[in-house]
């Protein structure tokens, strides 16, 4: 009765308050208190709100228990704040267990950017908040999807190869010093003395191998299993040899025509409309072969319909060097004049020119990627050039020999042949050029080079010369995982059918092979625009403009035409004010980047001491 | 030095996959083959026209659906005839003469006679004579029954509410004096109700309150209108040579005008998903017209009445495989049709099945229906909203 009678009043309660924590015991903490007990420094008791303390919020689970005896001093406690403003750090579990990696789990953001597909630098015309809202979220999607598909990349279950320290100069391949028994078999020599200097060409799964000789042998075999598929002699000289889209088909270039062969050495077809081929590429995904020839014609061959898509005349003479581009199917030819030009079989004429060398072209090579070309001329230089962008060269180094003969790696590294020598050269990751200055690896072989390839999906490298076939092994230049549905090494026959049945559905058309593979995914500004102004015609008005500003009529006399006019004026003084401050500050920024320009080139002064820095 | 090679476990091998984008540079141009691909496979595989439905001797004026059973379909006839079909078995099951004009749902039929009767859908047994509610009134023209309470409405001069075995309607209301010519239900808001009339009107009714709650006025008049099943508010009307779809909340606009028929409108449904509708034209060049038209409530077939004397059972979908699809053709037909509206701005890939029947019933998604240049022409048919 005597403690109900005692009803609280605030004024008195506050000193038996304090008597009653003086004489408890401490307080047991419990799981919703704030672990950020204030100091006795007379700072505001917890703090002073919601918002900031989600950023501050310092955790000193150790300073509590000093903290806790200095309770009777400081001011009541601030009730507690709703939990999902406490920092990730701040949750505790009542274990006291805490979250030693808060938060979700990183993801290295290089390998987002790789799986980011939309440009986002690219401006697209004011449109409707419809469309903009749906944009907006799309690229939202695809940040979203790019983060899993960057976690998704810890399932890929195989490594890319490698050498530990950087050997010296002029190193030898290490043929000894390697781990694993498999290896042995990669590397071996084949000598093929009698019928002449080799081109070969490895199939796109990497599995199978096709060389031909000057003096008309031509073979294919399984080269990890060592199983020959056929070997015949075509009677005639063989100038290049490839395979078409699987092993199945060889596409040999002789001496006047150009014939396909079946794997097992039947011939299937001649055909006569490309004579005197000197090189063959095979662009896999829109089924075409593209030949260059002395007539100095570059003519595409679709393998699936069987029919010649187009043949242009390059007009410049005798066609001896040529790439393909494998991010977006486009020929590279190099020519006499020191000029490389770009193809596609849409076009009569070339895609682009661009002047590599003073001397002749004598070989080029682009990578995977499509963002370098590399190209060595009678100059003695062996220069990269950057693809995607400036068509400048990145790199420049002059070479005791001109390099005969270039190729990629899949992971960026460039092999140059050079006489009867080839070097190597790596960058720094999948994703920078290689960088000139040093050969990663040098080999000598038995005779000049007249063929380079590197296979695919395996660190080996396979050498056409004089003497034969040489596989040798590179640590680093193969892609460690291939896509199994795409190009599988280790496919069974039934995979393989069904693999060809569905690239033959989805072949691309020949005529959409351009600069930009990604051109269709992109909003098509120029045909939009252009609709917008055929619309204007047509209708005598921009139904997009905004309207002019319609005053709304007012009660009580407001709306008499001086107001009006009044009100009019107003809006359109404002909108005059926006439009100078726009310009005022346009104009800024104009005269800063101005500034920054002559900063920049004023530091840049030639000087004649330039040629003794690398 | 160390030495690191690639080398194969094949131990392990399952189809491994790499999703590098580097690895697959022309993803785009593949996937606007296929689908281009899918959109002449839908071309060839396009066979909507299932089945009729012979028997009646006049042209079928009304069809309703059970709300329970996919496969019993009514159908009524001008001459007084109605038939219960089973569409699974393509026969009739049960036929009652009578004089009808209308007749919805379950079991009640509005008949020329000043009848409104309520039969039951199975045949009677062996000895038992045919069995029929009868409720007398006014001359009627048409008649909805409530989702969900044992009550309908009948629509004549007022539109009258009954409950089951009254000889009185519960309450009656009208606004003005308008002959109305049908009325719906809503089927989400079920106490909400909705008439055409014979002078242009649309009029709302709460049936709450029992009074008529808003109207607007069109220029041309609406033969019918149906409520959409999935949102409470959305209604569309069939008006003379153009279909509207209406807010209830904001009744002077119309959400869209769908536009682009060449004769008038006869009747309109929604497909249960409410995202599609069906309307029936009537075609000036042939003597047949569609009169009426229903989409069936698992949103795959479409049947509609004709003049012909028969109903029509279409597909709604007319590439679609029907029957129970393996789990690879499921996943090729999402991804199909995912890739068609990706793509389906580009010139060579056709927009989203306009699959146009002969005797003109139009089929139309609900999200791309004709082009409202202007703003104004959505105003242009409304003369005025009144509360």
């Amino acid at each position: 009765v005597g403690e109900m009678e005692t009803a609280p009043k605030p004024g008195r309660d506050v000193p038996p308050k304090k008597d009653k924590l003086q004489t408890k015991r401490k307080k047991p903490r419990r799981y919703w208190e704030e672990e950020t007990v204030p100091t006795t420094d007379g700072a505001s008791p917890g703090p002073p709100c919601n918002k900031k303390n989600r950023e501050l919020c310092p955790q000193r689970p150790k300073n509590a228990h000093i903290l806790k005896k200095s309770r009777i001093s400081k001011k009541p406690q601030v009730p507690k704040k709703p939990r999902e403003w406490k920092n990730p750090e701040s949750q505790r579990s009542l274990s006291g267990a805490q979250d030693p990696f808060p938060g979700p789990a990183p993801v290295p953001v290089g390998v987002v950017q790789k799986f980011c597909r939309i440009d986002k630098s690219r401006k697209l015309p004011r449109s409707k908040a419809k469309t903009r809202s749906r944009l907006e979220v799309a690229e939202a999607e695809e940040e979203e999807t790019s983060i899993k598909a960057a976690r998704s990349e810890l399932l890929l279950a195989e490594e890319p190869g490698g050498m530990g320290a950087r050997r010296r100069r002029s190193c030898r391949v290490l043929i000894f010093f390697f781990f694993f028994h498999s290896s042995l078999s990669q590397h071996f020599d084949l000598n093929l003395r009698q019928f002449g200097p080799y081109r070969l060409n490895y199939s796109r799964t990497g599995r199978h191998l096709a060389f031909g000789g000057r003096r008309g042998h031509v073979a294919a075999l399984d080269w990890v299993t060592k199983k020959l598929m056929c070997e015949i002699n075509v009677m005639e000289a063989v100038r290049d040899i490839r395979f078409l889209h699987s092993e199945a088909l060889l596409a040999v270039a002789q001496n006047r025509w150009l014939h396909i062969y079946d794997n097992q050495g039947i011939e299937l077809h001649c055909i006569r409309r490309c004579d005197r081929v000197t090189r063959l590429e095979f662009l896999p995904f829109h089924f075409l072969l593209a030949t260059a020839s002395e007539t100095g014609f570059l003519t595409y061959l679709d393998v699936s319909v069987g029919k010649i898509v187009a043949a242009l005349n390059a007009r410049a003479g005798r066609l001896d060097v040529m790439s393909q581009n494998p991010y977006n199917a486009v020929i590279h030819l190099g020519h006499s004049n020191g000029t490389v030009s770009l193809w596609s079989p849409a076009m009569k004429e070339p895609l682009a020119k661009i002047l590599c060398h003073r001397g002749g072209v004598r070989a080029v090579a682009v990578d995977s990627t499509g963002t370098y070309m590399a190209t060595s001329g009678l100059d003695h230089q062996l220069k990269i050039f950057d693809l995607r962008g400036t068509y400048q060269p990145l790199s420049t180094r002059t070479l005791p020999h001109g390099a005969g003969h270039l190729a990629f790696s899949q992971r960026g590294l460039l092999v140059a042949g050079m006489g009867d020598v080839v070097n190597i050269w790596a960058g720094q990751g999948k994703a920078s050029p290689p960088s000139l200055e040093q050969p990663y690896l040098t080999h000598r072989l038995s005779g000049p080079v007249h063929g380079l390839q590197f296979c695919p999906f395996e660190d080996v490298l396979g050498v056409g010369h004089s003497g034969g076939i040489t596989s040798m092994l590179v640590p680093g230049a193969g892609e460690p995982n291939f896509d199994g549905l795409e190009s599988n090494p280790y496919r069974s026959r039934k995979q393989r059918q069904e693999w060809e049945v569905k690239a033959l559905l989805e072949k691309v058309p020949a005529e959409l092979i351009c600069l930009d593979p990604r051109a269709l995914a992109e909003v098509d500004v120029i045909s939009l625009e252009q609709g917008k102004k055929e619309r204007i015609e047509r209708l005598g008005y921009d139904p997009e403009a905004k309207a002019p500003f319609q005053p709304k009529p007012k009660q009580k006399g407001r709306s008499s035409t001086a107001s009006l006019v009044k009100r009019k004026r107003k809006v359109m003084d404002e909108e005059h004010r926006d439009k100078v401050r726009q310009s005022l500050q346009q104009q800024q920024q104009q005269q800063q980047q101005q500034k920054e320009a002559k900063a920049k080139s004023t530091g840049a002064r030639p000087s004649a001491l330039d040629r003794f820095v690398c | 030095v160390k030495v690191k090679m690639l080398s194969w476990n094949l131990d392990n091998y399952i189809v491994p996959r790499n999703y590098d984008p580097t690895l697959h540079p022309f993803e785009v141009l593949q996937e606007y083959v296929r689908v281009l691909n899918a959109t002449k496979l839908e071309g060839v595989f396009a066979k909507p026209f299932l089945a009729w439905l012979d028997g009646h001797r006049d042209g079928v004026s009304c069809l309703a659906k059970h709300p329970k059973s996919l496969a019993t379909v009514p159908s009524g006839v001008c001459d007084g005839e109605v038939r219960i079909w089973n569409l699974t078995q393509l026969k009739c099951i049960r036929i009652i003469q009578e004089y009808v004009l209308a007749f919805v749902g379950l079991l009640f039929t509005v008949g020329d006679d000043k009848t409104v009767k309520q039969w039951k859908i199975d045949r009677p047994g062996y000895r038992e004579g045919e069995e029929a509610i009868t409720y007398n009134i006014r001359k009627d023209t048409g008649i909805d029954h409530h989702w969900k309470e044992a009550v309908f409405a009948t629509c004549g001069q007022q539109l009258d509410i009954w409950g089951k075995q009254r000889t009185n309607p519960i309450c009656s209301m009208t606004w003005r004096f308008d002959s109305i010519s049908s009325g719906k239900f809503n089927a989400i808001k079920t106490l909400i109700l909705e008439s055409c009339t014979s002078n242009r009107n649309i009029v709302l009714y709460d049936m709450k309150q029992a009074t008529p709650l808003k109207k607007v006025i069109l220029d041309m008049r609406t033969n019918t209108i149906c409520w959409n099943p999935t949102e409470a508010f959305v209604f569309m009307a069939a008006n003379d040579y153009n279909v509207f779809t209406f807010d209830m909340c904001a009744l002077d606009t119309p959400v869209m005008v769908h536009m682009d028929h060449v004769s008038a409108v006869l009747d309109v449904d929604y497909s249960p998903t409410g995202k599609e509708f069906v309307f029936a034209n009537k075609s000036q060049s042939r003597e047949q017209r569609v009169i009426c038209v229903k989409w069936t409530s698992d949103s795959k077939y479409i049947m509609y009445g004709s003049d012909e004397m028969n109903i029509h059972l279409w597909k709604a979908n007319a590439s679609e495989k029907l029957g129970v699809l393996t789990s690879q053709e499921k996943a090729a037909k999402y991804y199909n049709q995912k890739l068609k509206e990706k793509f389906q701005h580009h010139p060579h890939i056709q927009p989203t099945e306009q699959c146009i029947m002969k005797e003109e019933v139009n089929h139309i998604k609900h999200s791309k229906p004709g082009s409202v240049p202007i703003v104004s022409e959505k105003k242009k048919h409304i003369v005025a909203v009144v509360k």
